[in-house]
């Protein structure tokens, strides 16, 4: 047996404070009217740091720094200037990635593998590219001189803290927005040292604001009336009280939800990379990721061997610290998160399908869930219907492609999906009756910041990355 | 296991009697993704191994090393110095393995099979009362089948397999006939194969892809099932005289063919990367892929082994480094 050691990463890279503040027109103050929370870390639950939580009043003094800003310094810079900056951010993310990385996978949970091999590089990658565009908006084709919206409020999740915060900062900064973010307070940790980060490169004070806090601290965000533009990126249910909060106003409003993604595996496919596409598309981030591939479709004619391949190869992912380097899965990010999960997994054993994990050992302490898959399921499970987020697989089979077309679609969800064949008509043909905002051929999870990425229905709307991500931050 | 393998289990012996049997067979194996291999590889090429890992893997990777020298310019001398060498790799360490094996041409076996095996009707090798007890021998290998391009008659080819076997090889590393693989003649090429394989009587057979003249994975694949239908005991990635030799994604495309293989027919068959493997980091990911692909049943010499020469130096400069806490200069490593 061939036994790896444990090789975990050092921390000693990362130096926390003790307690934050919120980081409001360039430093960082003590909330006003808000209390504090702590943040932990969700494979051990050591405390990491103590966390300000930002009342109304912090909330409304953000938002005019970040007013005073934009009418004075960014707004009128012109975009040469402001590329400048956002290279300057993406150069310092790269050279400080490794103590990003730690602390992602510290206040996460996530495999630093992904932290340092995933997130650091898409992080620095949409700074790069969006710093590319400040100063071409006039060539974006949204006719000459596209004037940006003001203030934008923006809410991310605890899934890719860093990277959530990357998609919403940089298209906003480079087209002349100032931003007011919070952060998901189970993960505020990385946010902070962005916000360090805007200090180390000089960014004027109130263009970037960070106020940390659950979800009052986002509500009263979203619904402050100096706010030109929310931009939100989280579960359908909060993604649909915000929608109601904005109706009715001039604010412009993006959001990205939830999602309950097909994969659908043909009998020509591949089957050892669609094997690895399958647990890259359930099992990366642990499933927390809204674009997941947790209901996988698979031809009746290869199902039982692509689950036999597929158990085998599960049996392989190594669960447990997540600054160990060789980790496949890490620690689920909360204990809410961990009962949501086992929630729908009893719902699932109870509905009558079957069950399966490979061995594996759990730690004791932290929140733990082994990666599982279901077969037997039906579309009318629970568990082929609501977004799990966590390491868990409904498996369905379809005989026919239009049956997987239509199985697919029968959600009323719509981000992405995921086609294993090696027939390029077959392929095209599915692309192009799936309602999904991205379609992955023979991959899964892929992403890069040229590609715009949003979704259809209860998914949310606009899109974020790309030439099209520049859309949601301009007044056109 | 394939759905191709499954439906064929029965017949997987027939094959081989119907070139059309053989292609419709060999073409409705699953493809192989290019991307996605590469991903895969490349992936478990980021495994860190450390400490007691690292100590047990490049131990195991010493004696998984088919030491060669495949050179118009070898000599008796030459081949004889790398023989000793293979016995006790590190004069220093009495605890250090030997290696798998000794490769070279079928012209220099004569020679190594002194140095292994003693002199002709000796008792036992010259080198027997220095190596480790109880570890087995080094094997002796012999390339063969006008090796590497393979560019000779058939009766040619035979003979040299022979004429390495009565030197005293046990080992024979064939090259299959790219330009009748290439022309879609598969017929032909396993019919070699199987000739080469009764010419090798005793000897285990592994049989050379050249996998970088194959060009795709899809033909890596059908190659190396169509070697395992024809009887190899192993499937080698090289010959190390093209430019494009071993790479992890061609050996993790071959260790695919070797698990699904098993699978469909019972029997084990072992995959050897040669060409390119210098360096003990590379051995490891090796040895990962190894691990994560088909499992500890190939973690053996029996199983797996890596055709190289330079890399045995540098996994004794990491085994010392490993003990002593310190780097040796090359100077302490023998050059052979």
């Amino acid at each position: 047996m061939f036994e790896y050691a444990p090789a975990p990463e050092s921390r000693s890279v990362v130096r926390l404070q003790p307690a934050y503040g919120l980081f409001v027109g360039g430093e960082f103050v003590d909330p006003t009217d808000g209390g504090s929370f702590t943040s932990i870390n969700p494979a051990s639950e050591e405390v990491l740091a103590e966390v300000a939580a930002g009342g109304v009043g912090d909330v409304d003094r953000a938002v005019r720094a970040a007013r005073t800003a934009y009418d004075r310094v960014w707004g009128p810079m012109p975009g040469r200037d402001r590329a400048k900056y956002l290279f300057r951010i993406a150069r310092l993310i790269q050279e400080r990635s490794r103590e990003l990385a730690v602390l992602e996978s510290l206040d996460n949970g996530k495999p630093i593998k992904e932290s340092r091999d995933v997130d650091l590089p898409l992080v620095a990658a949409h700074f790069f590219y969006y710093a590319g565009w400040a100063d071409k908006l006039d060539h974006a084709g949204f006719g000459p001189g596209p004037r940006p919206l003001g203030v934008a409020a923006q809410i991310i999740p605890w899934n890719f803290p860093l990277l959530m915060l990357a998609w919403k900062i940089a298209p906003a900064l480079a087209t002349g927005n100032t931003v007011v973010l919070k952060p998901a307070e189970t993960t505020s940790l990385t946010a902070l040292l962005f916000a360090e980060i805007c200090q180390q490169a000089d960014l004027p004070a109130g263009v970037v604001n960070i106020v940390t806090g659950a979800g009052e601290t986002g509500r009263a965000l979203v619904e402050h009336h100096d706010v030109d533009k929310v931009a939100f990126t989280g579960s359908t249910e909060v993604g649909k009280a915000i929608a109601r909060a904005v109706a009715g106003t001039d604010t412009k409003l993006t959001l990205e939800l939830g999602g309950k993604a097909a994969n659908i595996v043909f009998d020509d496919a591949p089957v050892d990379q669609a094997v690895e596409g399958i647990v890259n598309g359930i099992f990366f981030n642990q499933g927390h990721v809204c674009c997941a591939g947790s209901r996988l479709l698979l031809q009746e004619s290869v199902a039982d061997q692509v689950l036999a391949s597929l158990r085998r190869r599960m049996a392989l992912l190594r669960v447990g610290d997540p600054l160990d380097k060789n980790t496949d899965i890490g620690a689920i990010n909360s204990a809410a998160q961990l009962a949501r999960i086992r929630e729908l997994a009893d719902a699932g054993t109870a509905e009558g399908t079957q069950r399966w994990s490979p061995p594996c050992e759990l730690p004791e302490r932290g929140f733990w869930f082994a990666p599982t898959i279901f077969t037997g399921v039906i579309q009318a499970h629970r568990i082929a219907r609501e977004e799990i987020f966590g390491p868990v697989l409904s498996v369905l089979t379809f005989r026919t492609p239009a049956e997987a077309v239509e199985k697919a679609n029968n959600t009323p969800y719509g981000l992405s999906a995921g086609v294993w064949t090696e027939k390029g008509s077959r392929m095209l043909w599915l692309a192009d009756r799936l309602r999904a905002g991205v379609v992955w051929a023979n991959t899964f999870n892929k992403f890069d910041p040229t590609s715009p990425f949003g979704g259809y229905q209860e998914s949310g709307y606009g899109r974020e990355g790309g030439r099209h991500g520049l859309e949601a931050y301009l007044n056109v | 296991m394939t759905a191709t393998a499954m439906s064929a289990r029965s017949d997987l012996t027939e094959l081989g009697r119907s070139e059309t049997a053989l292609r419709a067979f060999l073409h409705g194996l699953p493809g192989v993704d290019q991307v996605g291999a590469e991903q895969r590889a490349a992936q478990l090429g980021t495994r860190s191994i450390k400490a007691t890992a690292k100590a047990w893997a490049i131990d195991l990777a010493i004696r998984m090393v088919d030491l060669t020298t495949l050179e118009g310019a070898d000599t008796p001398g030459k081949v004889r110095a790398l023989a000793a060498k293979a016995l006790r790799p590190d004069p220093a360490d009495p605890s250090c393995p030997h290696v798998g094996a000794v490769c070279v041409y079928p012209s220099m076996v004569p020679y190594v099979a002194e140095v292994l095996r003693g002199p002709a009707g000796g008792a036992g090798p010259a080198g027997a009362a220095a190596a480790p007890a109880g570890a087995g021998v080094v094997h002796l290998a012999s390339v063969a089948t006008a090796f590497p391009s393979g560019q000779a008659p058939l009766e040619v080819k035979l003979a040299d397999t022979r004429a390495a076997v009565a030197a005293g090889a046990d080992e024979i590393d064939m090259v299959i006939n790219r330009s009748a693989f290439l022309t879609g003649q598969y017929q032909e090429v396993y019919d070699e194969i199987v000739a080469v394989r009764e010419a090798s009587g005793p000897a285990h057979l592994k049989v050379i892809l050249e996998t970088g003249e194959l060009s795709t994975y899809d033909n890596v694949r059908r190659a190396s099932w169509l070697a395992m239908l024809a009887g190899a005991d192993f499937i080698k990635t090289s010959t190390g005289k093209v430019p494009a030799a071993a790479t992890p994604p061609v050996t993790l495309v071959m260790l695919e063919a070797v698990r699904d293989f098993r699978a469909a027919t019972g029997r084990q068959v072992g995959v050897k990367p040669a060409g390119g493997i210098k360096t003990t980091k590379d051995a490891i990911r090796y040895l990962v892929l190894v691990n994560e692909t088909v499992g500890a049943d190939w973690l053996d010499p029996d199983w797996f082994r890596f055709g190289a020469s330079s890399l045995l130096n540098d996994l004794l400069m990491q085994r010392t480094k490993l003990t002593t806490g310190d780097y040796a200069g090359p100077d302490h490593f023998t050059r052979d």
